[in-house]
């Protein structure tokens, strides 16, 4: 009976005793290596395999859910942590801060991200959101001896700290209304006796926590600082993984404990994504460091995903799980691209820094010109892909106010291409201030790889993936 | 002939493989920069033979779509490509054009030749994408992606404030397409095909067809241009290398037209007739208002920009008369404007080549010194004023014969357009041209070599032959215009 309930929980078992492995086998090796890194991606790919072949069902009285979206979501969570071990720790490794750590807390983090994903229950919603948090404000003070960074770390932990504690009162307050901690029964509470008072109430503070973690405006502040002061690898994990985990976390609160009150916070969904689509386009337009401005873009691809979360139903969230994936392959591919950039060893971070990129570096400029068109939502790139079925699924939605949150969506993507871009003219039309050092292998191959996606091998993927996002998708239905 | 369309439509793509393999060997300097020009020209000439060959295999009687592909793709979308009489002209003028744009840029454009290339060949594949695609998100991929190769042609080997101007070409252009794209995906989503011959014959609520008309208006608007959203335009012009300016006036400017035609009339009739006024209005406003602006540059460039607007406005408002004169004439106007157009900008480029100037008043008295060159642009000058025997005569008077019927006024002050061309045009010409050639700068100055000759030809020809023998085109756009027509007029009951 009770090996019946772990079968469902093969991935977060794989996960939680080969990182108790790894731990004692870095303690007794100090630094990491290839095996060692080579060992914790092939873990996560053993959790991602068992993730998709494992039995669906619920488990743990009804605290844990298998189903076809927590497998989707597990399956491109584990593949970016694993690309996140690898990019980071070459990286780190040319500074000669490589440490074992690295891999154990991305493991850590995906391991709460898998939880997250198959969250059934409020108290599994909480301690997924916990265990991946932690391990990020860790990962993102990496350089200890790095006053930028140690800054990014207490910033993302103190508004982190606040964000859970939102989140706890929403859920203690969800509780104390609808009698459950459980989804199933929260959802019955709410059919009964309508979504009033507390629970809404409740549910609005909840929204804020998970927002805080998918950096949605008004709760992005801490997006930008963070992303400034992190290393630049670790900046691209936190840009991807946590936020499909935290997206899906939130469908699957919204869809299974509060489907019923959909008109309700749909309005607050739409409201948030707008603000973050405009907070993302206009704050976008100041920023000169690249990182920043990439934090800026994420609030703003995010607004469209919750404009897709938005539509609800199967439309809806097909459209939320293929834009984040697309969306994912992007950003990665982007800080992939930042990472194998050095001039006289120093990072290049700035707008300026790319300045006449195209002749010194013909690859790279181009995977960034690709990268940089796709955000600004140009067919036929992933980036439009994205933006098509999150549009889709808001004009489909049958409200009309979802119609004018759409257009006004797209009229933020044409702000926020002002800044894409400059980036373009710069690394196009702007004469080169002066020789590149050679860029990384990894940096580069993980670009090239990302770049191709994005323009074209996204359609034949799409062709193949689509299908398995709406049989995901449908669970929301 | 299934897959001759896909053939036109990607051919280019095999220059750039070409260009970039040269690159990728690691060759530069004056034999690759020749090499790359080489490839660029003999590539767009296989292209324009491959659509002469289209053409003839084009069976004119038909009002169906012809060379028909259709592949099922993800998300319920098709890859789906056909022309009809109203499309199949633009992909051989595209694929006309383009050689003679690349031929054009031999010797101006020095630096990034090899990108400089590649660039152009990108434009003419996703230019003739627009014209071939039969599915809307298709379509509005080749429309879309065609602002990038013009941002970075305007961006890179364009004048001095080219940045500025290729930033307000991409932005103002996005905002219409966006507002396109979601009155697509809402078309889509209603009718739940994506198809643009079955839209054609689909029904949608009178209510709806306004919101979506506008939204569609929007975008065609910006690209046409049509007033008052045209300011990109004179700065886009001025700024582009020539051979830019070509594309953009000779082809670009189409999509507007070509867009009007395809989606606002056999779509949304109903919203066409109701927003007809305002076309009219401001296709009105676009003739006597730029016309006048015209007349008031001083640089040579801008002027054939703003003249361009102006004959826009004879396009547009043959369009939305919605009867078989004004549709043939917007049609025809069209494509006789692509060759007028685009030779008119070859001529500044001629001088500007040599002097570095497009500044009128540094010029005057060139007859003395070009002859040839004078002659050239007098035949252009008098194409773009309408004269009877040149293409540009056909058009206009057809456009305005077919909004007569439609609406007298517009007609009427439409024709004061006519006059107002006269005026800028001969005065450009005198400024230029006449008189005593009293800066020294220009003494020594050649008058044209084989090469912008041999370039010159086959647009003289073309201006010609379209003047004198109008059933050349219309022998292919009959057909399908008259279904157009018939389809709207049986929808809007007129």
């Amino acid at each position: 009976m009770f090996l019946d309930q772990l079968s469902l929980a093969w991935p977060e078992v794989i996960l939680g005793v080969g990182v108790l492995v790894l731990i004692v086998w870095g303690a007794f090796q100090g630094k990491s290596n290839a095996v060692f890194n080579g060992a914790a991606v092939l873990l996560l790919a053993a959790a991602a395999i068992a993730a998709v072949v494992g039995p669906h069902g619920s488990a743990f009285a009804g605290g844990m859910i298998a189903d076809p979206i927590s497998a989707f979501a597990k399956v491109f969570i584990y593949g970016f942590s694993a690309v996140a071990i690898i990019l980071s720790d070459r990286w780190l490794a040319r500074r000669g801060e490589q440490k074992f750590e690295l891999a154990i807390l991305v493991i850590l983090a995906a391991l709460g991200m898998g939880v997250m994903a198959s969250a059934g229950d409020l108290i599994s919603l909480y301690m997924g959101i916990e265990l991946h948090s932690l391990a990020l404000y860790v990962l993102a003070a990496f350089r200890r001896d790095d006053a930028k960074g140690s800054e990014a770390g207490l910033k993302y932990f103190v508004l982190g700290a606040l964000s859970s504690g939102l989140l706890l009162y929403g859920a203690s307050l969800i509780y104390g209304f609808a009698g459950s901690t459980q989804f199933p029964e929260i959802a019955a509470a709410v059919a009964e006796g309508g979504a009033e008072g507390g629970v809404l109430f409740g549910l609005v503070f909840l929204i804020c926590g998970i927002a805080f973690k998918v950096s949605a405006a008004p709760f992005h502040m801490w997006t930008p600082d963070v992303y400034e002061g992190a290393p630049t690898p670790i900046v691209g994990f936190f840009a991807a993984a946590p936020k499909l985990a935290a997206m899906v976390l939130l469908a699957r609160v919204l869809s299974e404990a509060f489907g019923s009150a959909i008109d309700e916070w749909r309005q607050v969904i739409v409201a948030i994504a707008l603000l973050s689509i405009f907070v993302g386009a206009f704050a976008g337009l100041a920023q000169r460091n690249l990182k920043r401005l990439w934090a800026y873009s994420s609030i703003a691809n995010i607004g469209y995903a919750l404009l897709g979360l938005a539509a609800g139903g199967e439309a809806g969230g097909t459209a939320m799980l293929l834009f984040m994936v697309l969306y994912m392959v992007d950003v990665t591919g982007f800080f992939a691209c930042l990472c194998a950039l050095n001039r006289d060893g120093k990072p290049m971070e700035t707008i300026d820094d790319m300045a006449g990129l195209v002749k010194e570096r013909p690859g790279l400029a181009l995977a960034i010109t690709a990268f940089s068109l796709s955000a600004l939502g140009l067919p036929p790139f992933a980036g439009f892909w994205a933006k098509f079925y999150v549009f889709k699924a808001a004009i489909g939605a049958g409200e009309t106010y979802m119609v004018w949150a759409a257009v006004l969506g797209l009229v933020g993507s044409v702000v926020a291409a002002f800044y894409y871009l400059r980036l373009l003219k710069v690394m196009w039309m702007d004469p080169a201030p002066g020789a590149t050092d050679k860029p990384a292998f990894e940096g580069k191959a993980f670009a090239y790889v990302a770049a191709v996606f994005s323009f074209l091998a996204c359609m034949p993927f799409l062709y193949f993936i689509e299908p398995v996002a709406k049989a995901a998708a449908a669970v929301l239905g | 002939m299934t897959g001759i369309l896909s053939l036109i439509t990607f051919s280019p793509l095999i220059g750039v493989a070409a260009i970039l393999a040269i690159r990728l060997t690691g060759r530069t300097g004056e034999a690759a920069n020749n090499a790359a020009r080489w490839i660029a020209f003999v590539t767009t000439m296989v292209t324009f033979g491959l659509s002469l060959l289209m053409l003839a295999n084009f069976d004119k009687a038909t009002t169906q779509f012809q060379f028909v592909e259709d592949f099922a793709a993800f998300a319920g979308l098709h890859y789906r490509m056909g022309v009809d009489g109203i499309s199949v002209l633009f992909v051989v003028l595209t694929a006309f054009l383009m050689p003679i744009c690349i031929a054009a840029s031999w010797k101006s454009i020095e630096n990034r030749v090899g990108e400089y290339m590649i660039a152009f060949l990108m434009l003419e594949v996703l230019v003739i994408g627009v014209f071939t695609a039969l599915d809307l998100i298709l379509f509005y991929f080749f429309f879309e992606f065609g602002l990038v190769p013009m941002f970075l042609i305007i961006g890179i080997w364009g004048g001095k404030r080219r940045i500025y101007a290729a930033f307000k070409f991409f932005l103002y252009t996005l905002l219409g397409s966006v507002l396109m794209l979601a009155a697509i995906l809402a078309m889509i989503g209603i009718s739940g095909t994506s198809s643009i011959p079955e839209l054609m014959t689909y029904k949608f609520d009178p209510m709806l067809q306004t919101w979506l008309w506008l939204a569609f208006f929007a975008s065609f608007a910006v690209k046409m241009p049509m007033w008052p959203v045209h300011t990109w335009l004179p700065d886009a012009h001025v700024e582009a290398p020539t051979a830019g300016s070509v594309i953009l006036a000779g082809i670009l400017l189409k999509l507007g037209g070509y867009g009007f035609m395809r989606f606002s009339l056999p779509m949304f009739p109903q919203a066409s007739e109701v927003w007809a006024p305002l076309v009219f209005a401001l296709s009105v406003v676009a003739i006597i208002y730029t016309s006048l602006v015209a007349f008031r540059q001083t640089d040579i460039k801008k002027l054939i920009a703003y003249s361009s607007v102006a004959h826009m406005g004879f396009v547009t408002m043959g369009i939305f008369s919605g009867n078989t004169v004004g549709e043939q004439g917007a049609l025809y106007q069209m494509i006789s404007h692509g060759v007028i157009s685009g030779a008119l900008f070859l001529c500044v480029g001629v001088v500007y080549d040599r002097m570095h100037t497009r500044e009128i008043a540094f010029y005057g008295g060139l007859t003395q010194r070009m002859p040839w060159y004078a002659a050239v642009f007098m035949l252009f000058t008098m194409g773009n004023v309408g004269l009877p025997g040149t293409s540009g005569f056909v058009g206009e008077i057809m456009t305005m014969t077919g909004t007569y019927q439609a609406s007298t006024w517009t007609a009427l002050l439409a024709a004061t357009g006519v006059i107002l061309s006269a005026v800028y045009a001969l005065s450009l010409y005198r400024r230029v041209m006449f008189g005593e050639l009293t800066n020294p700068a220009l003494a020594n100055i050649t008058d044209l070599d084989w090469r912008e000759v041999a370039i010159f030809i086959p647009l003289i020809v073309g201006t010609l032959y379209l003047g004198v023998y109008p059933a050349s085109i219309f022998q292919f756009t009959d057909a399908s215009v008259e279904a157009l027509v018939g389809a709207y007029r049986a929808a809007t009951g007129g």
